[in-house]
């Protein structure tokens, strides 16, 4: 299963990944590349693991007990997965944003300023510019620049998943996981979100996890079809909606199936 | 067809008939109640109730010792229960996932939650009033804040395990360590439902008798000494009400007055405030 296309440099590498719920294997052997500054989406029925391969790149699987994983997740050569990386170092380079919008308990500037202050002593001239930077590139700060000070929770969802877009690349990291970010946003918000995420992936890397076929080959470069923890077909998005090699994902993406 | 919605409606009529007069039924005790203690407790109720200290029988006088001594007790009481309370709620919420010491903890503390407060009454008389010689201000405080502890624990855990894991996994994936996730987001987002619960747990204390009776009993002149007997609304008015004094009798209900309204007063507190962030993240 190799990319087909080689102007790509590879930002995180998966090697013979596999993932357990206690006893459960939700991964099976996973090995796919994701390229620098692209966006790669995971696609699949429900269930099938793509949320948990994407958990696995910033281990949040370590918040609950009985959840593992064995193999390699190399960053830049690095295995994230190694019991030595310090996990929030890790996660100051790997940013998400989650299905449903996740604003904290606190002002719209807060919300920025939170991870920033996790890494960085920046002062006040400072800080607001990160605050004004980290909205514009998120496509918020138009809407939300004269009630910076409001709570964040008083956004409407669309606002509120760009809010949680713009607090992740406020702490610069260097890839971005999108887990389902629109599936609970109405259609205006999602064309303002995936207008988003083509801009953000001039900085970023991007990896998104969608049960929105028609959105993985609207905004991705490359597509991973996962069914029941295994990865089926990996390759540029064109090739694999157009031209799929294999029957399974034929049948998935013709609607045939899932 | 026709029969079959006929037939749902009335028995949706005879359901909704049944649970309309259960609830009549259970308010028209409470509006009795009030109504009782507005009839004799309003007389009673002057200036001289918040000036004056108790009386011997056959003379007049006020409540104000009790209401000092009630309000201190309940107060320190609060102040020593919340935060061990929250401590341990969150512990249980936060920490609970694993292992068998938060089970444990839960178990007694629904054991500690329903015991009857005569029992902690008692408990505190043996360990402290026996041991120090004397009852006393901070025997009743002790007595109350033991009932505070456990009402504080359960809200904080539920008020916590309300809050979505989808919150916690966002600070988290921010690379934030686990204690500014709890104080900064978790505990922040469940504030207006802890305080609810404290809130709560000051209209429970304010009220009991029993483990009053054990450990401040009484005091029948002003008294700020913590270290003494303490006069206190409830023992007064169980004394008082018992006694064939007309005058006592009117000072009992007029302090049953006071406590019900105040207890009435934080609780409506409690819901507006629980109120205003009713989808609290």
């Amino acid at each position: 299963m190799t990319v087909e296309t080689i102007t790509t440099t590879p930002k995180m590498i998966v090697r013979d990944l596999n993932f357990f719920y206690g006893k459960d294997r939700a991964l099976k052997d996973i090995n796919l590349t994701i390229p620098e500054k692209m966006v790669t989406a995971f696609i699949g029925p429900s269930g099938c693991g793509k949320s948990t391969l994407l958990r696995t790149f910033n281990r949040m699987y370590q918040l609950y007990p009985n959840q593992r994983a064995t193999g390699e997740v190399l960053l830049d050569g690095q295995n994230l997965l190694d019991k030595k990386q310090d996990l929030n170092t890790l996660r100051a380079k790997i940013g998400m944003v989650f299905q449903k919008p996740t604003p904290f308990p606190m002002s719209i500037y807060d919300n920025i300023t939170f991870g920033v202050k996790l890494y960085e002593n920046l002062n006040r001239n400072e800080m607001d510019e990160r605050v004004e930077w980290a909205l514009k590139k998120a496509a918020l700060w138009g809407e939300v620049k004269d009630k910076l000070k409001q709570s964040g929770t008083g956004l409407s969802g669309g606002q509120q998943q760009r809010l949680c877009i713009a607090r992740a690349i406020a702490v610069k990291p260097q890839v971005l996981l999108l887990d389902e970010p629109t599936s609970a946003l109405d259609p205006i918000s999602t064309a303002h979100i995936e207008k988003l995420i083509d801009e953000l992936k001039k900085d970023f890397t991007i990896v998104i996890v969608t049960h929105n076929m028609q959105q993985a080959a609207r905004i991705s470069d490359f597509t991973a079809y996962m069914y029941l923890g295994d990865l089926i077909e990996f390759g540029d998005t064109s090739t694999v909606f157009t031209n799929p090699k294999r029957k399974e994902t034929e049948d998935y993406i013709t609607g045939r199936f899932g | 067809m026709f029969d079959l919605y006929l037939r749902r409606r009335i028995i949706n009529s005879i359901g909704l008939g049944v649970s309309v007069l259960a609830m009549l039924f259970g308010l028209f005790w409470l509006g009795w109640i009030l109504w009782t203690l507005l009839e004799h407790g309003l007389p009673g109720l002057g200036m001289h109730v918040f000036t004056q200290t108790t009386p011997p029988p056959g003379s007049s006088g006020g409540l104000i010792n009790a209401i000092f001594g009630s309000v201190m007790m309940v107060v320190i009481a609060t102040f020593i229960g919340t935060p061990i309370g929250i401590l341990a709620g969150t512990y249980l919420a936060e920490f609970g996932q694993r292992g068998w010491l938060a089970p444990v903890t839960r178990f007694i503390n629904d054991v500690l939650l329903s015991a009857p407060s005569i029992v902690i009454g008692l408990f505190v008389y043996e360990i402290y009033v026996v041991k120090v010689g004397h009852f006393s201000g901070w025997g009743g405080t002790l007595a109350l804040s033991i009932l505070v502890i456990p009402v504080v624990i359960r809200t904080t855990e539920n008020m916590l395990r309300l809050i979505p894991n989808s919150l916690r996994e966002a600070a988290a994936a921010l690379g934030t360590p686990q204690w500014k996730i709890i104080n900064f987001v978790t505990l922040r987002a469940a504030r207006a439902g802890i305080l609810t619960g404290v809130l709560l747990a000051v209209a429970r204390i304010s009220g009991e008798t029993a483990p009053l009776l054990f450990t401040a009993l009484n005091n029948q002149f002003w008294s700020t000494n913590m270290n003494q007997p303490m006069a206190n609304l409830p023992v007064v008015i169980f004394q008082f009400a018992m006694s064939p004094y007309a005058d006592w009798q009117s000072l009992a209900w007029a302090g049953a007055l006071l406590i019900t309204m105040s207890v009435l007063t934080l609780n409506i507190v409690a819901r507006i405030l629980f109120r205003q962030n009713p989808n609290s993240h």
